[in-house]
């Protein structure tokens, strides 16, 4: 019984003890007027997250405003309570960064009105008819435009070394879903390219997640194995470009540089720099105005952004010519969908009617081509390119 | 020959307040250790991690709420498990088991959702789940009982069954079409959707949760079904012996066990999350072993048991979300403190003599 007495009484010590050590440390944030509560699918460890947290921190300090981040909050009811649980916390807007939240932020922005909503990816906003709802994303395509020009060069440096014949060129790709947003990310890619290696062909694996370390590797590995000579993914986890860095194949990232996991084989990344936007949805609240409906981020904006070329892996030049196209790009001068770059079943597009609002039964409702190319990006700011072109083979499409 | 450091004794005459005050010293204990490691590993004062812990499970009404949800929710599916459990049947199924009702509920919320009243549908819902939980936990039930399989293995991969058939649904129902979710169904209608009940969301699951736990005590302290499952849990052999027809009570206790754990799919979808994905059941299909263990089985005590499990997952996220710690490390404390309420009933059941005071005690 003494015994037992005096266990207790050495852990009320040992615990009282550590509460004085602990309570000078506890510190009280200043109150802003307008705090911003962020959500996240994953935790940093996934590159498409912290891509987003990057911005978040960089807008918000920028800004001076105060933050939350909640992660992982998976695509559930959990993302309205998320998102319910941080206005409860005093945010006056709140920002979710993947597809999946959108309904659930919905849900939670008609219930709270005075609240801004802020969805990344999203396409409901402009057909939802709520003044608190908004979508954001950027024309990325561009920014995959111009990677796969590296890609392209990367190819056409290696058929003069000899290693493959200009009919050997054939890329892989890792895209999560045979979504439009994959779909216009993949084909972009591949157009950039072909505009310098024409007889480019690329095969595309699909792991059937957004987000599966394990399931891009092996697809990365597949792809490997059928004879891909550079792969590309748009998928959020490590696992493409650890396999290429393994197997000692060029590797084109995306949402970030993979530089020093990968230093032998990254080439170059696209990715969205979310902070313009972050900092335009804080500044326009701040200010009482609204928030567009739909806002597109691009290559002015400083939303499409390349990551610095790895040159030890890249072709000579490549920086170069990609501030060349960036030019051009800007300019107007050159267009990514241009129709007469690429075929679908043989033929060039003279019209393409495109399914930009979304409704249950996915009807094509706009008129994409018009002046020579698809107009991307344009009428909402999520992709809706969702064609299969000629050149590119999907091996597993049942996702 | 030398006598052993110590000896591990059987208690038998442990009294309450004993069997109490070792449980408290296990959670301060716990609390110590998670404090020392939380001083180590982050340099953070170990006592606003804990009280970022409170504040994310008692902070606002909202959250005393989800906390209470989120109880009824794991407490539901350790009323699934707990009558086989009872019968020493290790259902370890029961996250494919509330999926498989999850899944039978939203099939139902899609098809029929626009079709008839709301009403009609929550009921066709709450039928399909029941039958379908029932169904899944039949299957190993019947294969017990004619051909004596594992019934362990076999629970566990009618798991992975249930996961990848709603993997394949989702993907072919997705909307918008390849997006891999499928996101909330009926939002405008709210047909089938739980309603509301004193303007609170998830009061109707609360409620729910609340009467069936103390049918399932009635159930298996008072009833002849209760007796028979608790005479094949002790011994099979003594329950043939007295004419108890063991392949009887194995695949009823399972089908019961499996339409509880198809009413907590039903909560999920109809209650709650309004959707359906492979993550519906949130591996709380497993925690709901340990809900059941920690209370012995007793379905009362299993309110204190799930509440304290969604308490330090509620608390883990907001210490998440506070200090800006990834989850794992929110994680290693709950590890830290499940570890030692498990690692103390040890403690309760057993005592520890050592040599000198065992030589003390043969002397006296």
């Amino acid at each position: 019984m003494k015994k037992l007495l005096a266990v207790v009484l050495s852990l009320v010590l040992a615990l009282s003890a550590l509460t004085v050590a602990g309570c000078n440390q506890a510190g009280t944030a200043d109150k802003g007027k307008v705090k911003v509560g962020f959500i996240y699918l994953h935790d940093e460890n996934s590159t498409y997250d912290k891509n987003f947290m990057n911005g978040a921190k960089a807008a918000c300090e920028a800004q001076g405003v105060e933050y939350i981040q909640k992660y992982p909050i998976p695509e559930g009811a959990e993302c309205k309570e998320a998102a319910i649980d941080l206005i409860d916390s005093g945010c006056t807007i709140i920002f979710a960064d993947s597809f999946g939240h959108e309904d659930f932020l919905l849900e939670a922005a008609k219930e709270y009105p005075n609240v801004q909503f802020c969805h990344a990816t999203g396409t409901q906003a402009h057909t939802a008819g709520l003044k608190n709802l908004h979508n954001a994303f950027a024309a990325i395509y561009e920014g995959r435009y111009m990677a796969g020009v590296a890609a392209g060069m990367k190819l056409n440096e290696m058929i003069e070394a000899g290693k493959f014949t200009a009919d050997e060129a054939k890329m892989g790709y890792v895209g999560a879903f045979t979504y439009a947003e994959v779909i216009s990310g993949y084909t972009s890619f591949y157009l950039g390219a072909k505009s310098v290696c024409p007889s480019v062909t690329m095969e595309v694996q699909f792991p059937g997640s957004w987000y599966d370390e394990a399931k891009e590797k092996e697809a990365a590995q597949t792809l490997l194995a059928n004879g891909c000579k550079l792969i590309s993914q748009h998928a959020d986890s490590m696992g493409a470009p650890t396999a290429c860095e393994t197997a000692g194949v060029p590797n084109v990232s995306y949402n970030g540089s993979t530089l020093a996991a990968c230093p032998k084989t990254f080439i170059v990344s696209s990715r969205i720099d979310w902070q313009p936007y972050m900092e335009y949805m804080i500044k326009q609240v701040k200010e009482g105005k609204a928030i567009d409906t739909d806002w597109t981020g691009t290559l002015a904006t400083g939303s499409v952004v390349l990551t610095d070329v790895n040159t030890a892996v890249a072709a000579a030049g490549t920086v170069e010519k990609l501030a060349e196209i960036k030019a051009q790009l800007q300019a107007g001068t050159l267009h990514v969908f241009d129709t007469s770059t690429f075929t679908k079943d043989g033929a060039n597009l003279t019209s393409y009617m495109a399914d930009v609002d979304t409704d249950t039964n996915y009807t094509p409702d706009t008129e994409a081509i018009k002046d020579g190319y698809f107009h991307e990006s344009e009428y909402r700011s999520a992709p809706y390119f969702d064609i299969q072109i000629d050149g590119i083979t999907l091996l597993n499409a049942e996702y | 020959m030398k006598e052993p450091l110590f000896h591990i004794i059987k208690r038998t005459d442990v009294v309450w307040w004993k069997a109490w005050l070792i449980r408290a010293i296990a959670i301060l204990a716990a609390f110590l250790v998670a404090a020392i490691l939380t001083v180590i590993m982050t340099g953070l004062n170990p006592f606003s991690v804990f009280g970022a812990m409170f504040s994310g499970a008692f902070g606002t009404e909202r959250r005393i709420l989800k906390l209470f949800q989120g109880t009824a929710i794991l407490l539901c599916i350790g009323l699934a498990v707990t009558p086989a459990f009872r019968m020493r049947f290790w259902n370890i199924g029961a996250e494919g088991q509330v999926l498989a009702g999850g899944m039978a509920a939203a099939t139902v919320l899609i098809f029929a959702g626009d079709r008839m009243p709301s009403a009609f549908v929550i009921i066709l819902c709450l039928a399909a789940a029941v039958t379908a939980g029932a169904i899944w936990a039949v299957i190993p039930a019947l294969f017990k009982a004619k051909w004596n399989t594992n019934e362990t293995l076999f629970t566990l991969m009618m798991n992975y069954i249930a996961i990848q058939i709603i993997k394949y649904f989702v993907l072919l129902w997705s909307v918008p079409k390849g997006s891999g979710q499928i996101g909330i169904i009926n939002g405008t209608s709210q047909s089938g959707w739980l309603p509301k009940l004193f303007g609170q969301d998830y009061i109707f699951n609360i409620v729910i949760v609340a009467i069936l736990t103390v049918l399932v005590f009635v159930y298996l302290r008072y009833t002849k079904h209760g007796y028979e499952i608790s005479v094949v849990g002790e011994s099979e052999k003594t329950a043939r012996y007295i004419g108890i027809n063991v392949k009887k009570v194995i695949i009823r206790t399972m089908i019961l066990s499996g339409a509880i754990a198809g009413l907590a799919g039903f909560l999920l979808v109809n209650g709650t999350d309004h959707t359906i994905s492979a993550d519906t059941a949130g591996g709380n299909g497993f925690t709901a072993i340990m809900v059941s263990w920690l209370a012995k089985f007793n379905p009362l005590v299993m309110f204190l048991s799930s509440f304290l499990i969604v308490f330090l997952q509620k608390g883990a996220g907001q210490i998440t979300t506070d200090f800006g710690l990834n989850k794992s490390f929110s994680d290693i404390l709950t590890g830290i403190i499940i570890f030692f309420i498990i690692g103390c009933e040890f403690f309760i059941n057993y005592r520890i003599v050592f040599r000198s005071s065992r030589k003390e005690a043969e002397k006296s």
